[in-house]
């Protein structure tokens, strides 16, 4: 029989279903509404291919759908209606735009003969979306749903990820088409993944074999890339120390030998202090955020840097690459690997285990085992150290937390550490988690959480309730906002301008969601409240009232050179 | 201490997709950068667009503009010329009343001298057009005005560049790429 004569007419929505289906989705995270309803409706009938985890609010499924596609290293799905629903994605997506995660947003339009008519929750949301979209597209006719789904999952998945949103509009949903799907494999005017140039690697590995003080400074790309195991090769097989920033974590195990810590604002003092003294620092998918530079003026001066990127873009975007690397780093590291001599670096080495004595003496013992009465942030992090053995998903929101979690988690494997980095997003944590543990269900997920963060979309213990994911919740209350105080501290006179918080009984909050849930507040529980916590089969709560005016340190005041960084 | 500005004419070889304006001009905006002139049109290749625009920027700023904008998924190729690099005109208009054409002498040798055309005439206006560099329609706006301009416009900057661009070769890849891997 011919094909052709065969072919069925499906509706917009159900071809969008399809297509979504051919992507390998089985999950979206969103929230229904008035432009979007035809969709929903067929996800009513493909209930038992695709799931739908119903958020308290689209914030939460773009973050969730963020957290998803960082445990599970596959596509995150958000979807929601138009106008409020489609702007309530726009954070997300700033984050994922910004921290290079991949995710595909659904939204719902007026139907087209309303386009621009200021009909019922119309809005421009391809206008919104454009400045933080790796690519986005409206679709007006149900004929063009197929191809533009399979674009959107090629472009969010492949070079440096990123996310991308489907506007489709309600008559397109309804609509009846052929189907006719084919998986993108390549569009004319995108080159996702730059072609490696040999001898960008040979002049690289010579300056490489030649440095004395030799760094490696790896970010996600590591990650992204799926490039551990290369990455791991490379660094053993030159024996150059290795350090990492905030997104890199986890890429390589904690207690790795060559792992000498963070670099950054509130990284580890060796890393920061050497940064300003190697030869040669060797940079691996990350891009130089001012967070992790301090001022560009002082910041690697004396080094030669070779930078192994897959976006043009960030080549000598803010440092000057004396020997960029493009390409993927899964290929361009196992060839530098092949090329690399292994020295020995003992001396070099040894100052990093000296700035390490330093920084333990005047900051980390203090944090992990303190002598004063107030429970530190530190410690809890430590305490789930203990009972996770380093094989939890640590999810942290922005603030001191955050800081503190980066410094002191413990992770054997990658894909471990779940952050909002680039756009410091408070509110990011607790949706992030629910999908992180979606994704990577057979894992522990502790989402560790401030105050401040957890009560921006605390709505989301509602998500974790109907759908009773098993998510564990860490909230270290110090009653303010305590990186906005800290700074308020140090830099403000100890002006505390609205930033002490009067908070809720967040157990009774949680109880109330019938999630399992305690508190403490002295050290002798805490031990017991973390190990309960991490055993617990069940979604659990835990707030741990922390020291409320602790700072986080070392700290580079913002502007400095990453060689001022202070200790106190 | 602040860099040399200098004059940069980008082009931008693109597909023709609603809304790749809106996420250009969104490279400038999110980086203070004005755009001084702007123009787009169908380029040589069927189905590709061209983007013409002038900035006046630092050299290290055009660079990161130009590989900000060939980073975006619709762009084919970007790339940035010194005036020197390329050959460029911009077109304008002159609305001028009849009357003073008649009554003021001295009009006639403007246009004479400054080898403009004479689009249209009726009664009431007649239009002048004048293509070339900014100074030429600049010192003929400058000299019509003091007989009063009804309107004038001036179009944004074309150009081409002295050196080839090279778009087919780059098409032609991606399509032989594909035959191969079909």
């Amino acid at each position: 029989m011919n094909m052709k004569d065969n072919k069925l007419k499906i509706s917009g929505a159900e071809s969008l279903i399809r297509a979504l289906l051919e992507e390998g989705v089985d999950l979206l995270f969103g929230y229904p509404g008035g432009a979007i309803m035809p969709v929903y409706d067929e996800l009513y009938k493909f209930s038992d291919k695709i799931d739908h985890i119903l958020t308290r609010h689209e914030q939460g499924a773009t973050h969730a759908a963020q957290g998803y596609a960082r445990s599970s290293g596959k596509v995150g799905v958000a979807i929601a209606t138009s106008g409020p629903g489609a702007t309530n994605l726009v954070t997300g997506i700033a984050d994922a735009q910004i921290d290079s995660t991949p995710i595909v947003c659904i939204t719902g339009q007026v139907a087209s003969h309303l386009l621009g008519s200021d009909a019922f929750q119309e809005t421009d949301i391809i206008g919104i979306s454009t400045p933080v979209t790796k690519w986005n597209y409206q679709i007006t006719k149900a004929s063009e749903i197929p191809d533009i789904i399979s674009k959107a999952f090629y472009i969010a998945s492949s070079g440096r990820p990123g996310p991308v949103l489907i506007d489709i509009t309600k008559d397109a949903q309804f609509e009846f088409c052929e189907y006719n799907y084919k998986k993108c494999n390549g569009i004319r005017s995108y080159l996702p993944v730059p072609k490696l140039q040999n001898e960008q690697i040979t002049e690289a590995a010579k300056v490489i074999n030649s440095s004395e003080k030799p760094l490696i400074v790896w970010g996600q790309g590591v990650i992204l890339a799926e490039a551990e195991n290369e990455f791991k090769e490379f660094v053993e097989n030159s024996g150059i120390p290795a350090v990492w920033t905030i997104l890199g974590l986890s890429a390589l195990p904690t207690e790795h030998p060559l792992n000498m810590g963070m670099v950054g604002m509130h990284g580890n003092y060796g890393p920061n202090v050497l940064t300003n003294e190697c030869d040669v620092l060797i940079a691996v998918g990350m891009r130089f955020d001012d967070r992790v530079t301090g001022d560009l003026k002082t910041y690697a001066k004396q080094a030669k840097i070779v930078h192994l990127e897959i976006d043009p873009a960030e080549i000598s975007k803010n440092v000057y690459a004396h020997y960029p690397i493009l390409g993927d780093c899964k290929e361009s590291l196992k060839k530098l690997t092949n090329l690399v001599k292994k020295k020995s670096l003992n001396n070099w080495i040894g100052l990093f285990d000296n700035h390490m004595k330093i920084e333990y003496k005047s900051v980390i013992e203090k944090d992990l085992f303190p002598s004063k009465d107030g429970l530190t942030m530190g410690e809890v992090i430590n305490s789930i150290n203990k009972h996770s053995k380093g094989d939890a998903i640590i999810v942290t929101d922005v603030g001191q937390h955050q800081m503190v979690a980066c410094r002191y988690a413990k992770f054997n494997s990658s894909k471990s550490n779940i952050t909002s980095g680039g756009l410091g997003t408070m509110g990011f944590a607790l949706p992030a988690a629910i999908g992180a543990k979606i994704g990577a269900s057979h894992r522990e997920v502790v989402a560790v959480i401030g105050d401040g963060g957890y009560q921006m979309t605390i709505q989301e213990l509602g998500t974790i309730f109907q759908t009773k994911t098993a998510v564990k919740i860490v909230v270290l209350n110090n009653d303010y906002l305590g990186m906005v105080r800290q700074w308020q501290q140090l830099f403000f006179d100890k002006r505390y301008a609205s930033t002490e918080m009067v908070n809720p009984d967040f157990v009774k909050i949680a109880e109330g969601y019938s999630i399992q849930a305690s508190r403490v507040s002295d050290r002798k529980n805490l031990d017991n409240a973390v190990k309960l916590l991490i055993e617990s089969k069940d979604a659990f709560f835990l707030e741990v009232c922390v020291e409320k005016e602790d700072n986080v340190f070392p700290m580079i005041p913002s502007g400095a050179s990453v060689s001022d960084i202070r200790l106190k | 201490m602040e860099e040399e500005k200098i004059q940069y004419t980008i082009s931008i070889y693109s597909e023709n997709n609603v809304g790749l304006l809106n996420r250009v001009s969104a490279i400038f905006l999110k980086r203070h950068v004005n755009i001084m002139s702007f123009s787009t049109s169908q380029s040589e290749i069927k189905d590709v667009f061209r983007f013409v625009i002038v900035v006046s920027v630092s050299e290290i700023q055009i660079k990161k503009l130009v590989q900000q904008i060939e980073k975006q998924v619709d762009v084919i190729k970007a790339f940035y010329h010194t005036d020197k690099e390329t050959i460029f005109l911009e077109s304008a208009l002159y609305k001028v009343k009849s009357s003073s054409l008649f009554e003021e002498r001295q009009i006639q040798n403007i246009i004479k001298d400054s080898h403009a055309n004479i689009v249209t005439v009726s009664p009431e206006f007649f239009v002048i057009e004048k293509t070339g560099f900014r100074k030429d329609t600049e010192k003929l706006r400058e000299d019509l005005s003091k007989y009063g301009l009804l309107q004038f416009v001036r179009s944004g900057r074309i150009s081409v560049t002295k050196a080839p661009m090279g778009i087919s070769q780059i098409l032609n890849n991606f399509k032989n790429q594909n035959k191969k891997n079909e």
